[in-house]
C-alpha cells in the first residue's frame, strides 16, 4: 500500500514539474512571438509610411502645424537639459584637468562629446518623453473612440493623414533640436569652465575648433536624424495597435516611451560603433 | 424586394476563438432602410464594417454592386467608401477639428471644390439635421444626440450610395431618438441612397425600416419586409420583439 502510494505522490511531482516547464515554455514562447509580432507591425506601418513619403502624397499643412507642436515646444526643455548637462560636465572635468595639466582640453573633451554623444542623445530621450508619448496617447485615444475607423471610413489613409506628418516633423525638427543642444551645451560648459577652473574664452574654443571637425557634427546630426523616426515610428505604432479603453491608452503611452527610449540607447551605441569607427 | 445593392454571401469571421459571424448571408434591398436587429454583441457592426471594407471575413465574399470588396487593393477600397457613408454610434468626430471641418473633411479631401463651395455644402449638410449654428463649435461642446446627427452630416455630405449607421438611438432619451429616427428617414428619401441601420430600439425600427434582418449566433435567421418579419412563427424572433426573458435565447 505504501509503494502504491509513493508511486502516486512520485507520478504527481513529476506532473508537476512537467506543468511548470511547460508553463515557462509557453511563456517564452508567448513572449518571443509577441516580440517578432511587435516587429513584424512596426516594419509594415515603415514601408507603408516610406510608400506614402515617396508618392509625395504629404499634408504640408499638416506637417508644419506638427513640426511647431513636437519640435518648436520642446525647444525650452532640450535647451535646460543641454545647458545643465553641459555645465556639470565641465564642471567635472575642468578642475581636474586644469589639475594634471590639462585645461587646455577642456574644450575640445566637453564639445567633442556634446556634439558626437550628448547632444544628440540627449535631444533624442528628452523629446521621446514628451512627443513619443503624446503620438501614442493621441493616436491611441483616436483608436479606442473609432476616430482612425472613421478616418477609413471616409476613403482616407490613417498612415499618410496621422503618420506622416508626424515623421516628417520629428525627421526635420530633431536635427534642429540637437543643433540647439550642441551650441548651448558647449556654451555653458564653457562659461562654467571660466567660473570654476580659469580656463579662459578663447582657450577652450580654440581647444574645441581644434577637435570637432565638420564630420563629426554632421554624423550627430545624423543620429538625431535616425532617432526622430524611432520616436515617430514607436509612437504612431504604440497609437494605431492600442486596445481596451482608457486604461489601454495609458498602457500604450508607457510603453511607447520605454521602448524607444531603450532603442534610442541601444541605436546610439551600434551607430556610434560604425560611424566612429577608427576615428 | 427591390435589386440588392450589397450582399454577404456565406461569411464567416472570427475574433480569436470567438465565433461571430457563422455562413452568414444578407442582401440590402437598393434604396430601402434595412435594420439589423439581434443581441447585444451579436455581431452586427461586425456586418457594417464588413460592407463598408473595414474589415474582411475570414470566408466568404462581400458584394457591393457585384463587386467583392475582399479582393479590393486599398486604393479600390479607398474609393469605394467614398461612396458609402458610415455613421459611428458614438459619432467619432475627430476631436482637434470643429464639426465644420469634420463635415468638410471629405469634401476637402476628395473634391476639387472651391473653399467656398465646400462651406456652402457642409453648412447646407450641417442645416439638414439641425445643427447649423454648430458649425465652429468643437464636438466636446456637443450634447449626445447632437454629437449623432453631427455625425450623420459627415456620413451624407458627400451623397454617398449607402448611408450604415450604427446604433443611432443608443444612449438618446425618446425625444431624441425620435428626431434621429426621423432624421435618418428624412435623409434616405433626399439622397435616395441605400440605408443600413444597426438598433436596438424596436419603435425606432418600425417608425423606419422597409426590411429588417435578425442576426442570431452568428447567421441570418430572419429577414424581409418589417410586417413579415413581426409576423414571424420563428421562436428566437418573437422572443426577441417581445422582449421576452421566456424563451428559446439563452441569457
Amino acid at each position: 500500500m505504501a509503494q502504491v502510494l509513493r508511486e502516486v505522490e512520485d507520478s504527481q511531482a513529476a506532473q508537476a514539474v512537467e506543468r511548470v516547464s511547460i508553463g515557462a515554455l509557453a511563456s517564452i514562447g508567448r513572449k518571443v512571438s509577441d516580440i517578432f509580432e511587435y516587429a513584424g507591425g512596426l516594419t509594415l506601418l515603415m514601408w507603408e509610411t516610406a510608400k506614402t513619403i515617396f508618392r509625395l502624397r504629404i499634408r504640408f499643412a499638416e506637417t508644419l502645424n506638427q513640426c511647431y507642436l513636437l519640435g518648436y515646444q520642446s525647444l525650452i526643455i532640450v535647451l535646460l537639459t543641454s545647458l545643465f548637462t553641459g555645465m556639470v560636465f565641465s564642471l567635472e572635468s575642468a578642475v581636474q584637468a586644469v589639475q594634471y595639466g590639462f585645461g587646455s582640453f577642456v574644450g575640445g573633451i566637453v564639445s567633442y562629446t556634446n556634439v558626437r554623444e550628448l547632444g544628440p542623445m540627449l535631444t533624442a530621450v528628452v523629446v521621446a518623453g514628451r512627443v513619443c508619448a503624446a503620438i501614442a496617447a493621441e493616436l491611441g485615444s483616436m483608436e479606442v473612440t473609432e476616430q482612425i475607423e472613421a478616418l477609413q471610413s471616409l476613403g482616407l489613409a490613417p498612415v499618410r493623414f496621422l503618420v506622416v506628418p508626424r515623421l516628417l516633423a520629428l525627421m526635420i525638427m530633431l536635427p534642429l533640436l540637437t543643433i540647439f543642444a550642441d551650441v548651448i551645451g558647449v556654451l555653458g560648459g564653457q562659461w562654467i569652465a571660466h567660473a570654476q577652473a580659469h580656463i579662459g574664452y578663447q582657450d577652450f574654443m580654440s581647444s574645441a575648433r581644434q577637435t570637432v571637425g565638420f564630420l563629426d557634427v554632421v554624423k550627430g546630426l545624423f543620429k538625431s536624424f535616425i532617432f526622430g523616426i524611432v520616436i515617430a515610428m514607436i509612437g504612431a505604432y504604440q497609437g494605431l495597435t492600442t486596445k481596451g479603453g482608457a486604461a489601454g491608452v495609458g498602457k500604450a503611452a508607457t510603453s511607447a516611451v520605454v521602448t524607444c527610449i531603450i532603442l534610442i540607447f541601444i541605436l546610439n551605441f551600434v551607430m556610434s560603433y560604425f560611424l566612429y569607427a577608427g576615428a | 424586394m427591390p435589386e440588392a445593392i450589397a450582399r454577404l454571401d456565406d461569411v464567416s469571421v472570427r475574433f480569436g476563438d470567438r465565433v461571430v459571424l457563422q455562413n452568414c448571408s444578407l442582401e440590402i434591398a437598393e434604396g430601402a432602410i434595412t435594420c439589423i436587429i439581434g443581441m447585444s454583441g451579436a455581431g452586427k457592426s461586425t456586418i457594417l464594417r464588413l460592407l463598408d471594407g473595414l474589415l474582411k471575413p475570414d470566408s466568404g465574399h462581400v458584394y457591393l454592386h457585384e463587386n467583392d470588396i475582399c479582393h479590393m487593393r486599398e486604393s479600390q477600397l479607398i474609393e469605394m467608401r467614398t461612396k458609402i457613408g458610415f455613421a459611428f454610434q458614438f459619432a467619432a468626430l475627430f476631436d482637434s477639428m470643429t464639426v465644420g471641418e469634420n463635415v468638410s473633411l471629405p469634401l476637402r479631401e476628395h473634391t476639387s471644390l472651391s473653399e467656398k463651395e465646400i462651406f456652402d455644402i457642409a453648412m447646407h449638410t450641417l442645416d439638414g439635421v439641425g445643427l447649423a449654428h454648430t458649425y465652429h463649435n468643437m464636438p466636446a461642446e456637443l450634447s449626445g444626440g447632437m454629437l449623432k446627427r453631427a455625425g450623420f452630416a459627415r456620413a451624407v455630405v458627400t451623397n454617398p450610395e449607402m448611408v450604415l449607421y450604427d446604433e443611432p438611438t443608443t444612449g438618446v432619451d425618446p425625444i431624441v431618438t425620435h428626431l434621429l429616427t426621423d432624421t435618418i428617414k428624412r435623409l434616405r428619401k433626399q439622397l435616395n441612397a441605400t440605408a443600413v441601420v444597426i438598433s436596438h430600439d424596436l419603435q425606432s425600427i418600425y417608425m423606419m425600416a422597409d426590411y429588417v434582418a435578425m442576426l442570431f449566433e452568428g447567421a441570418i435567421i430572419a429577414s424581409g419586409p418589417v410586417d413579415e418579419v413581426r409576423k414571424s412563427a420563428n421562436p428566437i424572433v418573437q422572443q426577441f420583439l417581445q422582449g421576452s426573458e421566456v424563451g428559446p435565447i439563452p441569457l
